[in-house]
């Protein structure tokens, strides 16, 4: 750049660096070289790496992440600000955690199935059970699959 | 008509799309009426069936109606294209899962294609797809079917009108046209824009049947050969078909209104230089290059009192080009040489024209790739904001601050698609319930 850059003083930029592009990461392109001897007995095993996705997502297009706030889970290792991943396209069943809609509000509990009614239950003392009956109805928005906390 | 069955298409068209985006995320809107608002919080350009049950027009300016609509309690929203274009592409993958023949047609309608042996079971298959869309992405679509794309969109009409149909209607070779296309206006119909429409008018013609009927010679004479071809659509015959690739850009545009009157230079540089962020990136995802870059700004025609100014410049590239430094140093100096000072700016844009698809260097196999080359830098660019989110990298010119930047006072978060933004579930219950 020939001209020094003019920035805005209420930017909030405490310094500017060059961008120094002397390093560099050599990938190989080849694990073992081609000799006429023993190939890598590693070579045979090559596979692609493991991607998360595969594992904590069957479902993409019906799969949302969402964010949990408090601590009525935590029995069933649910913490307070943990992600959880939700996918819409199962079938919510006895004992499921389930995403429901109560009152309004989009909330995480586990589902308890019976004959005639059936339950949201909190997986902490400190918190009541709600018992949905025939009068309420209930909307389950998705079923909760993978909670992803930091240790 | 004919006789054989044959292949049927089907429109699926999401319900009041934006709005049911917004919905998705807050059940306590379920009822409430909502509205969203253009890009710059211009106007309603979307409205759940309680707005426009309150007679809120499409396209209404939003300060016109501001106090209509907080009398009524109608929730506003600004439009959240990134919800809505995340939210379109769960729709769009589920239909593609279900049916292999599938046309997007625009954010919130697809085009399928069915095969010949469905038709019996056609009532089935469009509740099947309905409700699987529906479970799946949250998102109500209404169906219509059939034997024509034109009659499939007339279905998609009925769908949504009638109550009756619950969202869903065929129309079927069997059944006779006639009743249907009489309730069907010319101005409704798939094709047929509002020139043509208005000459249909003049003629007497004011429904789809009687322009079904309508002799061949005559339409064409009238309205050319694509008037032509809608008729025979209406018809039954099908003369439209599938397009899975969807129309090749020809150009890309990034323009919008400022929130608030820009006047100096510097402000308008800002502005030209993020636009033109914006359409390379947009270019470098389809993979193309542009070879002409048209600059524009203009002031505010509707003030009537004050000065107006417009003006364009175009450039021609030596070499075509999708590199983000390169094409805001030209659109930079486009600017300057149109800028006038003393008026007060409304708007400014970026056209990218002559559009090459990139070229793909065949790099030698045992030759690693030279890095700092433009393309690698600028894939990096694009990585890193893909990955942290948009304008985590960005070129210097384009500004901090953005004091020109278009108003969005409403708008929802980035639900699906930023990690800081996620929708919160409560792991408490509410107040209401603590005693029970």
């Amino acid at each position: 750049m020939n001209k020094p850059l003019r920035i805005k003083k209420r930017a909030s930029i405490r310094a500017i660096f060059p961008a120094a592009c002397r390093t560099s990461l050599h990938r190989p392109l080849f694990l073992s070289g081609v000799s006429a001897g023993f190939p890598s007995p590693a070579d045979d095993y090559l596979d692609r790496k493991l991607d998360l996705n595969e594992h904590l997502v069957k479902n993409p297009a019906a799969t949302f992440f969402v964010r949990v706030a408090g601590d009525s889970m935590t029995g069933a290792g649910i913490n307070d600000n943990d992600i959880l991943v939700v996918d819409r396209s199962l079938e919510p069943c006895n004992g499921s955690i389930v995403i429901a809609v109560v009152n309004g509000e989009l909330t995480v509990k586990r589902l308890i199935k019976n004959k005639t009614s059936c339950l949201l239950a909190a997986e902490n003392p400190d918190y009541p059970d709600l018992e949905v009956d025939e009068e309420t109805p209930l909307e389950i928005w998705g079923v909760a699959t993978y909670a992803i906390h930091s240790l | 008509m004919p006789s054989t069955a044959s292949e049927m298409f089907g429109l699926i068209d999401c319900n009041n799309f934006y709005v049911s985006c917004e919905r998705l995320f807050r059940p306590d809107l379920k009822a409430r009426p909502v509205v969203v608002l253009s890009n710059n919080d211009g106007c309603i350009i979307a409205r759940s069936e309680e707005a426009k049950a309150l007679g809120i027009g499409m396209g209404a300016p939003y300060f016109k109606q501001e106090r209509f609509i907080r009398k009524h309690d109608v929730a506003v929203f600004s439009s959240n294209y990134a919800l809505y274009g995340d939210i379109s592409q769960r729709v769009m993958d589920v239909l593609m899962h279900l049916e292999p023949d599938v046309e997007i047609y625009s954010i919130d309608e697809a085009f399928v294609r069915l095969p010949a042996g469905k038709q019996d079971d056609l009532e089935n298959w469009g509740r099947f797809l309905k409700t699987t869309v529906q479970k799946h992405t949250g998102i109500p679509v209404s169906i219509g079917f059939g034997p024509t794309k034109t009659l499939a969109k007339i279905a998609n009409r009925f769908a949504k009108k009638d109550p009756a149909a619950a969202g869903m209607f065929v129309i079927s070779e069997q059944q006779p046209l006639e009743y249907l296309l009489t309730a069907v206006p010319v101005d409704d119909i798939w094709g047929i824009g509002r020139r043509h429409a208005a000459r249909l008018k003049k003629h007497s013609i004011h429904t789809a049947l009687e322009l079904a009927n309508c002799a061949d010679i005559w339409i064409r004479q009238q309205l050319t050969v694509t008037g032509l071809r809608t008729a025979m659509e209406l018809r039954g015959i099908p003369c439209i078909t599938l397009d899975k690739a969807g129309p090749a850009k020809k150009s890309i545009c990034t323009s919008r209104s400022f929130g608030q009157p820009v006047h100096t230079l510097e402000d308008l540089q800002e502005a030209v230089a993020t636009y033109t962020a914006q359409a390379a990136y947009k270019l470098r995802n389809k993979c193309l290059r542009a070879s002409v870059i048209d600059v524009f700004i203009r002031t505010n025609s509707f003030k009537k009192n004050e000065p107006q100014y417009c003006s364009r410049k175009t450039f021609t590239l030596s070499a075509p080009s999708s590199h983000t430094a390169t094409l805001i140093k030209i659109a930079l100096a486009s600017l300057k040489a149109i800028y006038r000072p003393g008026y007060r700016y409304q708007k400014a844009g970026v056209l990218l024209n002559g559009l090459v698809p990139e070229n793909r260097e065949q790099l030698c196999l045992f030759q690693t790739p030279v890095p700092g080359g433009e393309t690698s830098l600028m894939n990096a660019v694009d990585k890193i904001n893909r990955r942290w989110g948009r304008d985590t990298i960005q070129s210097a010119a384009a500004g901090l601050d953005k004091d020109w930047h278009f108003r969005q006072m409403k708008k929802s978060p980035a639900y699906t698609t930023s990690w800081l933004e996620l929708p919160i579930v409560k792991a408490s219950f509410p107040e209401s319930f603590s005693m029970a």
